[in-house]
C-alpha cells in the first residue's frame, strides 16, 4: 500500500496474491491425507491401547484380549540389526561414490547398482533372501528378515549420502587438505560433519521406510506367536502382525491391528526424533548462514 | 609423553626456508598448464606472481605444497626443493602441507565450527589434544592475523561463517598460521574483499614476511608492487620474467611483461 500504486503494481500485487493462495491451497491439499491417516489411526487405535497390548502375547484366534508384545519386540530387534548392517554399508558406499570414486567406472557401476536395487519391489528382495538364506538354513529367522530390510536401506542411504557430500564445496576439502590433515580425516571430520544434517535425514528416511515394510518379512522373519530375542529364530514384527490381524474375521483383532499401526507410527516418530536430537547436538548454532 | 610442539611464536623466526623450483611442469588431464618453470623463491621475503587469468600462477602455487595432485587427472614433473628437501621425492604430501600453509582466493572457514575450532582444527586433526597449548596457539594465531580483538569475546559462540568476508579471510590466515608453517602461499587472498579488508591483508603480509617465506598470487599489480620484494610474470603456463619487483614495474626486460603491466592485454 504505497502511494505510488500504479496499474502495473496493482496487477502485480493481484498476481502475487493469486500465486500465494495457490501455494497455500496446495500445501493444505498435501496435508489433508496425512492428517486423515493420523486422525483415523488415533481414533481407531488409541482406544485399544492398554498395558496388556504392550506386555502380553497374542491369544488364540477368537479369544478377546492379549497383546502385541512379541511383535513390538521383534520389530525393534529387526530394525536394530538391519540398521546396524545397512547404515554403515550405505554410508561407506556413499562416501566412496562422492569422495574416492568420483568419475571412475567402478563408481558408475556402484551407482547404477544402487539405483536398480532401489527400484526392486521389496517382495522380490524377500523371495531372493528366502532362496539364499532361509532355504539353506532350513528355517526362517530374524537375521534373514534384517538382511532383507538392510538391502532396502542400503541404496537409499548410499544415494542420499553421496548427494549430500557433493553439496559440500571443494573449497572446504582444499582448506582441510591444505592444513596437512590426512585425506581420511578430512572426509570424516570436515566433509561428513558439514553434510551431517542431510545424511542423518537420509538415514531416517531409510529407517522409516523399512520400519513399515511387510512383504520382505513374509518369507524371512515369518512371524512368531511368542516372544524371541534370538536372531536365529523367526520373530514377529508389527507390520506382519497388522497384516494378519487386519485380514482376520475377529473384531478384537481388527482393533488391535489399528493399535499396532499406531504403535508402529509412534515407534518411527520416536526413533526419528531421538536421532535428530542426538545428531543435532554440537552443530546447533553454527549453521552455515551469513552474518547475523 | 608430551608431544614436542614448539611454543607459539618461537618457531619460524629464523629458519623459514627458501624454495628452489626446477623445470616444473603440470597437467590437468591433457591440458599442459605449467611449462618448464624454473625459479628461486628467497626465504623470508614476499614473492608476487602476476599474470592474466589462466596463466598458470595458481597451478604453480598449488604445486608448491602438493595441492595440485588432489585434483582428478593431474600430473606434476620437475622438482621443488624446500630448503633442500625435494618435496615430491622425499616427503609425504601431508607433512609438506603442514610446512607450507595455504590461503585461498575465497575465504573458506569450516561452517560447522566456531572461530576457536576453526583455528584449532589443523592441530586437533593432526592429533594435538592439550587444551592449554591449543588455547595459546589459537590466541597467538589470531593476534598474528590481526583478528584477535574483533573475535576474542565470541571465540566459541560464533561460527566461522558468521564473520564478515574480510574477517573470514583473516580467520583463514590464522588457521593456516596455527599449524606453524614456514612458508605461506596466498592465492589471490584479497580478490574477493573490499578495499579496507584488502589493505588489512596487505599490512598483514608486510608483517608476516619477516618470519615466513611468502608467495602471493595476485591480479592486482599495485598490490604486488606494495608488498613483494620480487615479482614473477606468468603467461600461458610459462614464467616470462622474474626479477626484483622494482625492476619488473619500471624497466622490464621482456616486451610481453611491459605490455602486460602497462595494460595492453590481460
Amino acid at each position: 500500500m504505497n502511494g505510488r500504486a500504479t496499474g502495473i503494481s496493482r496487477a502485480r500485487r493481484f498476481t502475487d496474491h493469486i500465486a500465494t493462495a495457490v501455494a497455500v491451497g496446495r500445501t493444505a491439499l498435501v496435508l489433508v491425507p496425512l492428517l486423515l491417516v493420523l486422525g483415523y489411526m488415533l481414533g481407531k487405535g488409541a482406544t485399544s491401547l492398554n498395558a496388556a497390548f504392550f506386555l502380553h502375547s497374542p491369544l488364540p484366534p477368537g479369544e478377546t484380549g492379549g497383546g502385541m508384545a512379541p511383535a513390538i519386540g521383534g520389530s525393534v530387534l529387526l530394525l536394530i540389526v538391519a540398521s546396524a548392517m545397512g547404515v554403515p554399508l550405505g554410508l561407506g558406499a556413499g562416501i566412496y561414490l562422492a569422495e574416492h570414486g568420483r568419475g571412475t567406472r567402478t563408481a558408475h557401476a556402484v551407482r547404477f547398482t544402487a539405483d536398480v536395487l532401489n527400484g526392486i519391489p521389496s517382495i522380490v528382495i524377500g523371495i531372493v533372501l528366502y532362496l539364499v538364506l532361509v532355504l539353506r538354513q532350513h528355517h526362517f529367522s530374524a537375521f534373514a528378515g534384517s538382511v532383507a530390510l538392510a538391502m532396502i536401506m542400503v541404496p537409499i542411504i548410499t544415494r542420499t549420502t553421496e548427494e549430500m557430500l557433493l553439496t559440500v564445496p571443494d573449497a572446504l576439502r582444499d582448506a582441510a587438505l591444505g592444513l596437512g590433515i590426512p585425506p581420511w580425516r578430512t572426509v570424516l571430520a570436515i566433509v561428513l560433519r558439514t553434510a551431517a544434517p542431510g545424511i542423518v535425514t537420509g538415514c531416517m528416511l531409510a529407517f522409516a521406510r523399512i520400519a513399515g515394510e511387510t512383504a520382505p518379512l513374509l518369507f524371512t522373519a515369518f512371524g512368531n506367536q511368542f516372544g524371541s530375542a534370538d536372531p536365529r529364530e523367526p520373530v514377529a514384527a508389527l507390520p506382519l502382525q497388522i497384516f494378519t490381524y487386519a485380514l482376520s474375521p475377529y473384531d478384537d483383532w481388527h482393533r488391535q491391528a489399528w493399535a499396532g499401526a499406531l504403535v508402529l507410527l509412534l515407534l518411527i516418530a520416536a526413533s526419528v526424533t531421538t536421532m535428530r536430537l542426538f545428531s543435532g547436538r554440537g552443530l546447533r548454532g553454527f549453521g552455515a548462514d551469513g552474518p547475523s | 609423553m608430551v608431544p614436542s610442539v614448539p611454543e607459539p611464536g618461537s618457531t619460524p623466526d629464523t629458519q623459514a626456508p627458501d624454495i628452489q623450483v626446477e623445470r616444473l611442469n603440470a597437467w590437468y588431464g591433457s591440458a599442459h598448464t605449467l611449462r618448464d618453470v624454473t625459479l628461486h623463491i628467497p626465504a623470508r621475503q614476499a614473492t608476487a606472481l602476476i599474470g592474466p587469468s589462466g596463466c598458470g600462477k595458481s597451478t604453480f602455487v598449488r604445486c608448491l605444497n602438493r595441492m595440485h595432485e588432489t585434483g582428478a587427472g593431474t600430473r606434476v614433473e620437475g622438482s621443488v626443493r624446500l630448503g633442500g628437501l625435494d618435496i615430491y621425492a622425499a616427503a609425504q604430501a601431508a607433512d609438506i602441507r603442514r610446512r607450507v600453509g595455504m590461503v585461498f582466493q575465497r575465504p573458506n572457514p569450516f561452517p560447522t565450527m566456531s572461530v576457536y575450532d576453526n583455528v584449532a582444527s589443523g592441530l586437533r586433526l593432526n592429533g594435538v589434544r592439550r587444551k592449554r597449548l591449543l588455547d595459546e596457539v589459537v590466541e597467538h594465531s589470531l593476534r598474528q592475523a590481526a583478528l584477535w580483538d574483533e573475535v576474542k569475546d565470541s571465540l566459541r559462540t560464533r561460527s566461522g561463517a558468521n564473520l564478515s568476508l574480510g574477517q573470514q579471510q583473516r580467520l583463514c590466515i590464522a588457521r593456516a598460521l596455527a599449524v606453524e608453517p614456514e612458508v605461506l602461499l596466498l592465492d589471490e587472498p584479497a580478490s574477493a574483499l573490499d578495499p579496507i579488508s584488502t589493505s588489512k591483508i596487505e599490512d598483514l603480509i608486510y608483517e608476516l614476511k619477516t618470519r615466513y617465506t611468502i608467495v602471493l598470487v595476485t591480479h592486482n599489480m599495485q598490490q604486488a608492487a606494495r608488498v613483494a620484494e620480487r615479482t614473477g610474470f606468468f603467461l600461458d603456463g610459462a614464467l616470462v620474467e622474474f626479477d626484483e619487483t622494482k625492476r619488473i614495474f619500471t624497466n622490464p626486460r621482456d616486451r610481453l611483461t611491459e605490455d602486460y603491466i602497462t595494460g595492453r592485454f590481460g
